[in-house]
């Protein structure tokens, strides 16, 4: 199956998607962009490999009759064991690492306290992996890094007392491991994990063990099909080295503005907030970028911006949105940096402001940043396309369409929860009309 | 353009540039003996610069703006900026000023090595930049040196009229020839500035006929990053004098040599061997990564055909010649011409024209931090040039000699992705393309 792969390779996430060669979406991946970005590209698209595999499985199983009805359980039920897998076998990766830096001074006549410390830790760890994995589950992150480590943490503080131990001697294995293991390509020995998580899914659904050898050889048939990598393209913030060689470079601004006129063929501008970086495009009928303008040595107004203030405020950043709709007014913030913000904000607290007030405050702030590098780059057209990280925010959805209706009056604004792959999309379709041409 | 390519052409350095860095030697050489040989110096700026005028007073001439970009290119500039803002100077403040300031209080003066003398006199030729005014008064305050300040209107209505030149003719008369007699004790010759004046014409035929070389295809110059130094004679303390017409006669015929055998323009990795983008650039350029910058540029194969950073000492490529028939009005008019006194309509049609008249891709504006007077209005004649002439415009943004606002992933990212937009509207016709090559 020829494959066409787009990477994006942006400040807190690096995004890959697979497109067939009739330009149909085939899978998606994402990973936490880390320092080494070679590692970052071999993830991202790996995951995005897995993802294709599973629309294969779906495709092929869809004819099985045995499965009629129970198809989606199913499948759900399926990927979240080869997470569960897939955790495992980082997670057993993440334990020899942590076992192997027990050695020098450190831990000299510790050795032993240490291996009971990271029996402990590690043998329940694996006891709690499954539940996590389970339908309606909730999981604080998909990432390795944020699950593996809010509970190593959690765990490691009793396993320390239990032996003895200062509890920074403990956490300091993890930290150690931690990037060891996580720029560790790994096994990409997918077809075992997906026959482990096949025994598991039929354990937890006993009434479809009849059709099991069917749906195992579907499943072989489908993991047996080679996916040809026919062309990658590449696109990130001006890295000084991107993984790719030249040809296969696209600038983000034209892969974001691509993609969006893919997802949505009538937009004419496109804002896409990121981790780090604002972008308004403006792009033509055919997807080609008219004028853009971003943002320059400051990220405020940015996915750092609300994730500076969650930690200020102690919540995760996926709660600021809802905490801000709670709104029953808009208390005003005048900074327009991130840090200074913060100041504002504890100011704000302390004068008895309530914090939903203050947070929808803020969002407006980000917002007005927003518009403002949006008249710049020449101001809104119909259709008005949202995307990046910040737009899966309620809250600064919200604040977007206040600002938009008073000074642009009626405008059609797209948003979609997998706007954060909108650069890769981009990326992909410019990979295809390579080929194309 | 590879290793290979750039070891065929070795770089060499031209006549002219030899010429040139000997007559810049040359000029600190004058300035370091200048009390020693009993001859008065004095400080002025470069728009608007009388050199033939103070050449008639055996004034030795120093250019504090050309000393802090030399300080800028040997990344001196960083420690200056900053000894400034230490002693009270706002962030706002243009970083020329600064340099200069913080070179001053650090005792240094010494852009060479050579010490610089105290000025006896400050001549602030006022065309268009409110800082130098300031500038030249903390200077005053440190060295209690005497200034004297020609005042030349703002070109409002985008013509000169008599009242305008006759005004600036008689501050000349009743003030700044005064008062430059009694400093230097020497009598005012006015047939010794018609002899200058004569020279400068000279120099300034062939200067425009440099310029005007890039109209070729291949262009055999880089109009911005090759311009300024060409601009460096005629705009600092060599208008008039012979060496300065020897220099561009020199340098006229190296470029015609080029034009003969079609070659382009020479870089620092050696010839430009493919000229893939023509631009015009509006905007000084950023002096402390002046090579990386430029490199951003020839590896993509743009080449800058016309700049206004180079008129910004004095606009030639329109007519105007320095007229020793009419020498106080022809002053006049040199000052009243200079880009900065210019309106925004008159700059919007300067870029206009030469985006045309060059057969260029589009305009770039390089928005340069420190400077107002090139800043102001730059985002209207983005969109002022893109509607006239219906190419694409790009915004770049950096600083010319404070090192801390020149992000260089910022920047390479805006530039490539303006170039694929340029790129992507040429393969309009074949959309299947979509990307660079």
């Amino acid at each position: 199956m020829r494959c066409f792969i787009g990477i994006d390779l942006g400040s807190t996430t690096t995004k890959a998607l697979v497109l067939d060669e009739a330009g149909k979406m085939l899978g998606r991946g994402i990973t936490n962009s880390r320092s080494n970005y070679d590692i970052a590209t071999a993830l991202s698209k790996r995951e995005a490999l897995v993802d294709t595999r599973f629309t294969l499985f779906r495709q092929s199983l869809s004819s099985l009759a045995a499965l009629s009805g129970e198809l989606e359980a199913f499948l759900m039920r399926l990927e979240q064991n080869f997470r569960l897998e897939q955790f495992l076998e980082q997670l057993a990766d993440l334990e020899e690492t942590c076992r192997a830096h027990v050695s020098g001074q450190r831990f000299a006549g510790r050795e032993e306290a240490t291996a009971r410390a990271l029996d402990e830790i590690f043998g329940r760890l694996r006891a709690e992996a499954p539940a996590m994995f389970v339908p309606g589950a909730k999981r604080k992150s998909d990432f390795f890094r944020d699950i593996a480590g809010s509970r190593y943490l959690a765990l490691g503080e009793a396993a320390a007392k239990d032996s003895g131990l200062p509890f920074d001697l403990v956490l300091n294995l993890y930290d150690r491991s931690i990037i060891e293991v996580e720029n560790r390509i790994g096994t990409e020995d997918m077809a075992a994990k997906v026959l482990r998580a096949l025994d598991r899914t039929f354990a937890a659904m006993p009434e479809l063990g009849g059709a099991a050898e069917q749906v195992r050889g579907k499943v072989r048939e489908a993991l047996e099909v080679e996916l040809e990598e026919v062309y990658v393209v590449g696109t990130g913030y001006g890295r000084a080295r991107l993984p790719f060689s030249k040809e296969h470079i696209r600038s983000e601004i034209l892969c974001h503005g691509l993609g969006a006129h893919v997802m949505y063929p009538e937009t004419r501008t496109v804002l896409d907030i990121g981790g780090q970086d604002t972008k308004a495009i403006q792009v033509d009928g055919d997807g080609i970028v008219e004028n853009f303008q971003m943002n320059d040595r400051c990220a405020a107004g940015c996915g750092r911006y609300l994730g500076y203030i969650a930690d200020e405020m102690n919540v995760g950043v996926h709660e600021l949105g809802p905490i801000a709709l709670e709104a029953s007014r808009i208390v005003r913030i005048n900074s327009t940096c991130t840090v200074f913000a913060g100041a504002e904000l504890r100011d704000r607290l302390a004068l008895g402001e309530r914090r939903e007030d203050i947070l929808a405050g803020l969002h407006r702030a980000i917002i007005l940043r927003a518009v403002s590098i949006l008249s710049r780059s020449g101001g809104i057209r119909d259709q008005f396309t949202f995307t990046g990280g910040v737009a899966n925010n309620a809250a600064a959805v919200k604040a977007l369409g206040q600002l938009v209706s008073e000074h642009y009056g009626e405008i059609t604004i797209n948003i979609d929860p997998d706007s954060i792959y909108t650069g890769a999309l981009g990326a992909a379709t410019f990979a295809r009309r390579a080929v194309a041409a | 353009m590879n290793a290979a390519q750039a070891i065929e052409t070795p770089v060499r350095k031209e006549d002219s540039m030899l010429r040139q860095k000997a007559m810049i030697a040359g000029n600190f050489r004058d300035l370091a003996r200048a009390k020693e040989e009993g001859k008065k110096v004095v400080s002025t700026f470069v728009p608007g610069n009388l050199n033939e005028l103070l050449m008639c007073f055996d004034l030795v001439r120093n250019l504090p703006e050309i000393n802090a970009l030399r300080n800028g290119m040997r990344g001196e500039s960083r420690g200056y900026i900053m000894e400034a803002e230490r002693a009270g100077q706002s962030e706002d403040v243009c970083a020329y000023v600064k340099a200069d300031l913080g070179m001053m209080a650090e005792g240094k003066n010494v852009p060479t090595g050579q010490p610089l003398p105290t000025p006896d006199q400050l001549l602030n030729s006022y065309t268009g930049c409110f800082t130098f005014m300031k500038w030249f008064e903390l200077v005053r305050e440190q060295y209690g040196c005497e200034t004297v300040m020609l005042h030349v209107p703002y070109q409002g209505d985008g013509t000169i009229t008599e009242n305008m030149r006759g005004y600036v003719v008689k501050q000349l008369n009743e003030n700044v020839i005064p008062t430059l007699e009694r400093v230097s004790g020497v009598r005012f010759d006015i047939d010794r500035l018609r002899e200058y004046l004569r020279e400068s014409a000279k120099a300034e035929e062939d200067l425009v006929w440099v310029f005007e070389s890039a109209k070729n295809k291949p262009s055999p110059i880089d109009a911005y990053f090759g311009g300024v130094f060409y601009i460096g004679p005629i705009f600092g303390a060599f208008r008039g004098t012979p060496e300065a017409t020897e220099y561009y006669r020199l340098l006229r015929g190296e470029v015609e040599e080029r034009l003969r055998r079609a070659q382009g323009p020479v870089t620092p990795e050696g010839e430009l061997d493919e000229e893939r983008y023509r631009l015009v650039v509006e905007g000084p350029p950023n002096w402390t990564s002046f090579r990386e910058f430029w490199k951003m540029f020839y590896d993509e194969g743009a080449v800058v055909v016309a700049s206004t950073y180079c008129k910004v000492g004095g606009v030639y490529d329109f007519g105007f010649r320095h007229d020793p028939d009419n020498p106080l009005e022809s002053l006049a008019d040199y000052c009243l011409g200079c880009y900065t006194n210019l309106n925004l309509p008159t700059r919007a049609a300067m870029l206009s024209t030469y985006v045309e008249d060059y057969e260029a891709d589009g305009l770039l504006i390089n928005s340069v931090k420190s400077c107002n007077s090139f800043s102001a209005g730059q985002l209207l004649l983005l969109r002022e040039v893109e509607a006239r002439t219906g190419k694409p415009g790009g915004f770049i943004e950096n600083d010319l000699v404070d090192p801390r606002y020149f992000s260089a992933a910022n920047i390479k990212t805006r530039l490539e992705s303006y170039l694929q937009m340029i790129n992507q509207k040429r393969g309009r016709a074949s959309l299947a393309e979509g990307g660079t090559a």
